[in-house]
């Protein structure tokens, strides 16, 4: 280090950092978390349906994508997504989506793959009676699942859902590649501009750490509570 | 809308003349192999040593293992790449950092690569240790004492071994974790497999074909990596013991 550890340079930049880059992480976080967790939910069902067909696509699709790692899957899509937009709409030439669309798409289609996995293990772990009570009571799959398989699959899984989307939190970190402004992205652009890469790094780092320390004692917490309830 | 299509361009050179796309790809999985074999090296050995730590009786020795993990698992690795690359090298004494930073070019990006990989993984191998030996029934830890062991050897020679079978699988997908987070050390400029596709496509403007290509060498190396794993299993599996792997797995 040449001239000793800048902290203006954090104080400075900090608006920046968290109303730009943080939001965009945040906001990018909850909406693929949601998106994911719903098609993810639909991807168990299909693997643990007895048609081949949605089965074999289901598989398919979480065993291909489980497979390759993110950074790829971001490449992936940045360049497929206008094409797929455009023959979607029927237009001629490939759309220009924006980079968030673009790497929301991308992360609700990839964590899909990972939360359809701990839902099958969720559906799983409630006791087959249940299905045939459910039956019994005149009810279809879709009345079976939805009001009595589903919610108890969801709250028992509720931790492991959770320490997954603080995972996902972290991945977004990798929209970098897309020169996107996230919180890392952000940084990086501060750290590059002003030559002040330690400061901007190690920061970005203790950020990061104490959100997701914290978050995952709260998970932690959460899970003791929910395993005294039972 | 239209794509053309060109998978012909694997065969073509590249225009620095460094040999086809092809041989971009083949050297970019090259890359990803042997970053993702040293790091899994240096994380195996780690993460035995701080696993066995969380499992003594010593609280500061679990203390220690435990913000450990905390460290590498609550940093996004992208991160941590770029503290490894960009901030370890401004920290460390002038003299040697100058020397890291004058490397030569693959080496420069490759050996920060090693570590960070290395590093975060050894933290998700030290969980998996600990429970491997956790899963162990408690009787082991005292048989070993009662025959006159000392505690280093009861690890050496009682429990990691087993606790490493029982382990295998879990370790496996952490080691396919590995390689799928080695794609990380593309940001700092290593062209392993994404960023050999990566540059390949800015080269030849086939951005499909590159992908594609890179697509299949994964896949590829997930079912070798898979395959091994399973021979592996059977090659150290104890006769009577958890019975391998018929007995496990679901319904």
């Amino acid at each position: 280090m040449n001239n000793g550890f800048d902290w203006d340079v954090i104080v400075r930049t900090a608006p920046y950092l968290f109303r730009d880059g943080m939001v965009f992480t945040l906001q990018l976080t909850v909406l693929s978390a949601v998106g994911g967790l719903i098609l993810g939910t639909i991807l168990a069902m299909m693997r643990l349906s007895s048609n081949r067909l949605l089965n074999g696509i289901g598989t398919a699709y979480v065993t291909g994508l489980r497979a390759l790692p993110l950074l790829l899957v971001i490449f992936w899509f940045y360049f497929l997504v206008p094409y797929i937009g455009a023959w979607v709409t029927g237009a001629s030439r490939p759309l220009t989506v924006g980079g968030f669309t673009s790497a929301l798409i991308t992360f609700t289609l990839f964590e899909a793959a990972y939360y359809c996995e701990i839902m099958r293990a969720g559906i799983q772990s409630i006791a087959r009676g249940q299905v045939a009570a459910g039956q019994a009571l005149g009810l279809n799959y879709f009345q079976v699942m939805g009001n009595v398989i589903l919610p108890q699959a969801f709250r028992n899984m509720m931790p492991v859902l959770l320490t997954q989307t603080i995972v996902l939190f972290q991945d977004t970190s990798l929209v970098y590649v897309l020169s996107l402004t996230d919180f890392m992205g952000a940084a990086a652009k501060v750290a590059q501009r002003d030559g002040r890469l330690v400061e901007m790094y190690l920061f970005a780092a203790a950020v990061y750490f104490v959100i997701c320390f914290v978050a995952s004692r709260l998970v932690r917490r959460l899970q003791h509570r929910m395993a005294i309830i039972r | 809308m239209h794509y053309n299509w060109n998978w012909s361009i694997f065969f073509e050179m590249a225009p620095d003349g460094s040999g086809s796309d092809l041989d971009t790809l083949w050297r970019g999985l090259g890359w990803t192999v042997s970053t993702a074999l040293l790091a899994w090296v240096l994380a195996l050995s780690l993460g035995a040593i701080i696993g066995v730590m969380r499992t003594t009786e010593s609280k500061l020795a679990q203390r220690i293992g435990t913000c450990y993990v905390e460290l590498f698992r609550n940093i996004p690795l992208l991160v941590q790449m770029f503290l490894w690359y960009f901030v370890l090298p401004e920290l460390m004494p002038q003299a040697l950092g100058d020397q890291i930073k004058q490397m030569a070019p693959p080496w420069a990006m490759f050996w920060p690569a090693v570590f960070c990989l290395g590093f975060f993984t050894s933290s998700r191998v030290a969980e998996q240790v600990r429970a491997g030996i956790g899963a162990l029934p408690r009787g082991q830890r005292m048989a070993g004492t009662a025959l006159g062991l000392r505690p280093v050897q009861v690890y050496r020679y009682v429990l990691l071994p087993m606790a490493f079978r029982i382990i295998l699988p879990p370790l496996t997908s952490e080691f396919l974790n590995l390689i799928k987070n080695t794609s990380i050390a593309f940001t700092i400029g290593l062209l392993e497999l994404t960023g050999s596709a990566r540059s390949m496509q800015e080269f030849s403007f086939q951005v499909f074909e590159a992908f594609a290509g890179a697509t299949i060498l994964y896949f590829f190396l997930n079912m070798i990596v898979q395959i091994l794993a399973r021979v592996l299993e059977r090659r150290v599996a104890v006769p009577g013991f958890m019975g391998s792997r018929v007995n496990t797995g679901g319904h």
